[in-house]
């Protein structure tokens, strides 16, 4: 029982991490219609610029976190001003080919600095800590995971919810078109979610060195890990989004400790699956898009 | 005046489009000099036979039924396993091989095209993208089978037609591969040509349109899918047997990524796209690998982004007008 819960637990930290990670891909993909498949290059980059500010210049693990987040919002913000303004209006195909080409240039790039082994970030001695609670075993360092990401999440879904922005941006997501009409500015909108999305990525991609693995294969690694995210939780709503990267987290864990000889083949088959019942995801509006 | 008229001079129009040009007479003709004039660059030549068929196969999903694929190294790979197990198992016969493969892979195709009948391109995508992955993890993980991560280990291939050995200079693997993929073209040229053909074009067009005056529209993705996957397999097994050698690679996602590059240098929806592109491709992969053997990907990479930002038809623009001309694709 006590094994059952804390693989739970450990489900949860993942899925709630995947859920930093992937929350930016489902805005850009709903917003923008824009299949960008290199949203975990910004992670990854984010996550080693954070690796060498913990090992070399000795910044606390804590104050690096933002920082990963700067280093993946001002490269996103960079990006979508010179970049990917060129490829919303391409076809999908266009899309695909693009983005394919930013992550196997950002592989390279960080395989050519870095080397391709892969990379860990020193965590402070406090992080090591495990604490036993009616025989549940928890790492210190998932607690703060699961800590700081709720905290994001509780801060997104009030953003989304209660501000100015959030309503304007849910309005572009519905409808960009009439949003335009109605004079919301829907393309600085769009580049102030897409440099959050990439910011978030990049804190998740530095929060989670640990549990995920730093090597510049990341990108092709959990490319597929944010799509699900994505397709499954669909774009119109944070829940969505949510819910399904906590049981993407729960059963790839449960999947790798009860089933390890599967591997990763149960969630593609899940996938399999949920694309096929329900194309628009899980958890999407009836009337929504 | 009769209703046969108009009727007449569409199947006029049809058969002009059809007709053989000279720039296609020439392209098979240099391909076939290539046997007999570069030797020594057999190896190389045959692999690029073999992802000509493979782009060939794609075009023929992409370029003519409108579906973005990126996975359709499932195809290639499945097509790969399914000849070298048979090698494997004693049956050593390269042509048994093949139809093997063409087999397991067209059922293969077939049973997955009904999953990229409907939906959006992202939708198909994903699809295409985890068939591919369910796939390399099976192999990955059934290692009984498939010998996991270290491939398919000792195949050996019987001479072709029981009188010529397969040689280490490719010289009969060459011109095995250069045959099936001219017999292999010479078929989809017949196909995007016959009503079959066209028909599928007017899906890609316009699925609701194409539906609306009649057409099947499900048997007409089903149809080019399956027939494009049976290709895939065939040019799997041809470098399953030429190399003699099967691992993951074959299924692996860099090997979908890099056939789609290979299909939009050379152009999509005219047959000749995908082997021109195969071909610059591997010059290019061969002439970049001499300099930083490592780093290939990242020139991959930015050749990807730089296609789509200047935009393709601007990069080749000259070229490829003149490539659809010559070789016959209008508009």
């Amino acid at each position: 029982m006590a094994a059952v819960l804390t693989n739970l637990f450990d489900g949860i930290a993942y899925g709630m991490l995947l859920f930093v990670l992937a929350c930016g891909l489902s805005v850009t993909l709903g917003l923008m219609n824009l299949i960008n498949l290199a949203h975990g290059s910004f992670a990854m980059v984010a996550g080693y610029a954070a690796a060498v500010l913990v090992n070399r210049y000795g910044v606390p693990f804590l104050a690096a976190l933002p920082l990963a987040f700067l280093v993946g919002a001002v490269l996103g913000a960079v990006m979508e001003r010179t970049l990917y303004v060129h490829v919303y209006r391409k076809s999908h195909l266009d899309q695909v080919l693009f983005t394919i080409g930013i992550v196997f240039m950002s592989m390279a790039t960080v395989a050519y600095v870095a080397g391709s082994a892969q990379v860990f970030i020193h965590l402070p001695g406090f992080l090591k800590a495990r604490y036993v609670v009616g025989g549940v075993s928890m790492g210190a360092y998932r607690l703060l995971i699961i800590a700081v990401c709720g905290v994001l999440a509780l801060g997104l879904q009030f953003i989304l919810a209660r501000t100015r922005f959030g309503s304007r941006l849910r309005a572009a997501v519905d409808d960009p078109v009439v949003a335009r009409g109605l004079g919301i500015p829907v393309d600085s909108i769009f580049t102030i979610a897409f440099a959050a999305g990439s910011g978030l990525a990049g804190l998740g991609g530095a929060l989670g060195a640990e549990v995920l693995g730093l090597d510049p294969g990341f990108p092709l690694k959990f490319m597929v890990y944010f799509l699900i995210v994505v397709t499954v939780g669909g774009s119109s709503s944070i829940t969505g989004p949510f819910v399904a990267a906590l049981l993407l987290g729960v059963a790839d864990v449960a999947g790798k400790y009860y089933v390890p000889d599967l591997g990763a083949f149960v969630i593609y088959t899940v996938m399999l699956v949920m694309l096929l019942w329900r194309p628009a995801g899980l958890f999407t509006r009836a009337g929504g898009r | 005046m009769s209703a046969a008229a108009p009727h007449a001079a569409a199947r006029a129009a049809l058969r002009e489009v059809a007709r053989w040009k000279p720039a296609e007479y020439a392209f098979w003709a240099a391909t076939a000099a290539s046997w007999f004039l570069l030797p020594g660059q057999h190896l190389l030549l045959n692999e690029i036979a073999i992802f000509a068929l493979f782009a060939l196969s794609l075009d023929l999903v992409l370029g003519f039924g409108g579906i973005v694929s990126l996975g359709h190294a499932a195809y290639f790979g499945f097509g790969g396993y399914a000849a070298g197990m048979l090698a494997q198992a004693g049956y050593t016969d390269p042509l048994l091989g093949l139809a093997a493969a063409a087999l397991a892979s067209a059922a293969l195709g077939f049973v997955t095209s009904f999953l990229v009948l409907r939906g959006s391109d992202l939708t198909r995508i994903m699809v295409t993208l985890s068939v591919s992955l369910v796939l390399f993890e099976l192999a990955n993980r059934l290692t009984w089978l498939t010998g996991g991560a270290d491939g398919l280990q000792g195949i050996t291939i019987g001479p072709l037609l029981g009188r010529f050995d397969f040689d280490l200079a490719g010289h009969v693997a060459y011109a095995y591969s250069l045959v099936v993929l001219f017999v292999l073209f010479l078929a989809a040229r017949r196909i995007v040509h016959s009503p079959f053909g066209w028909t599928v074009r007017a899906v890609r067009g316009n699925a609701l349109r194409a539906a609306a005056i009649g057409l099947a529209v499900d048997l007409r993705l089903v149809g080019i899918y399956t027939m494009a996957a049976l290709y895939a397999g065939i040019a799997g097994a041809l470098l399953a047997q030429s190399t003699q050698f099967v691992s993951l690679d074959m299924l692996a996602f860099h090997r979908s990524a890099d056939l789609l590059l290979m299909l939009v240098i050379g152009g999509v929806g005219y047959l000749y796209g995908g082997m021109i592109g195969a071909l610059v491709f591997k010059a290019m992969q061969n002439w970049v690998a001499d300099i930083t053997p490592e780093y290939w990907q990242f020139w991959i990479g930015l050749l990807l982004v730089l296609l789509v930002v200047i935009g393709r038809e601007r990069i080749f623009a000259g070229s490829l007008v003149l490539a659809r001309r010559a070789f016959g694709r209008r508009g």
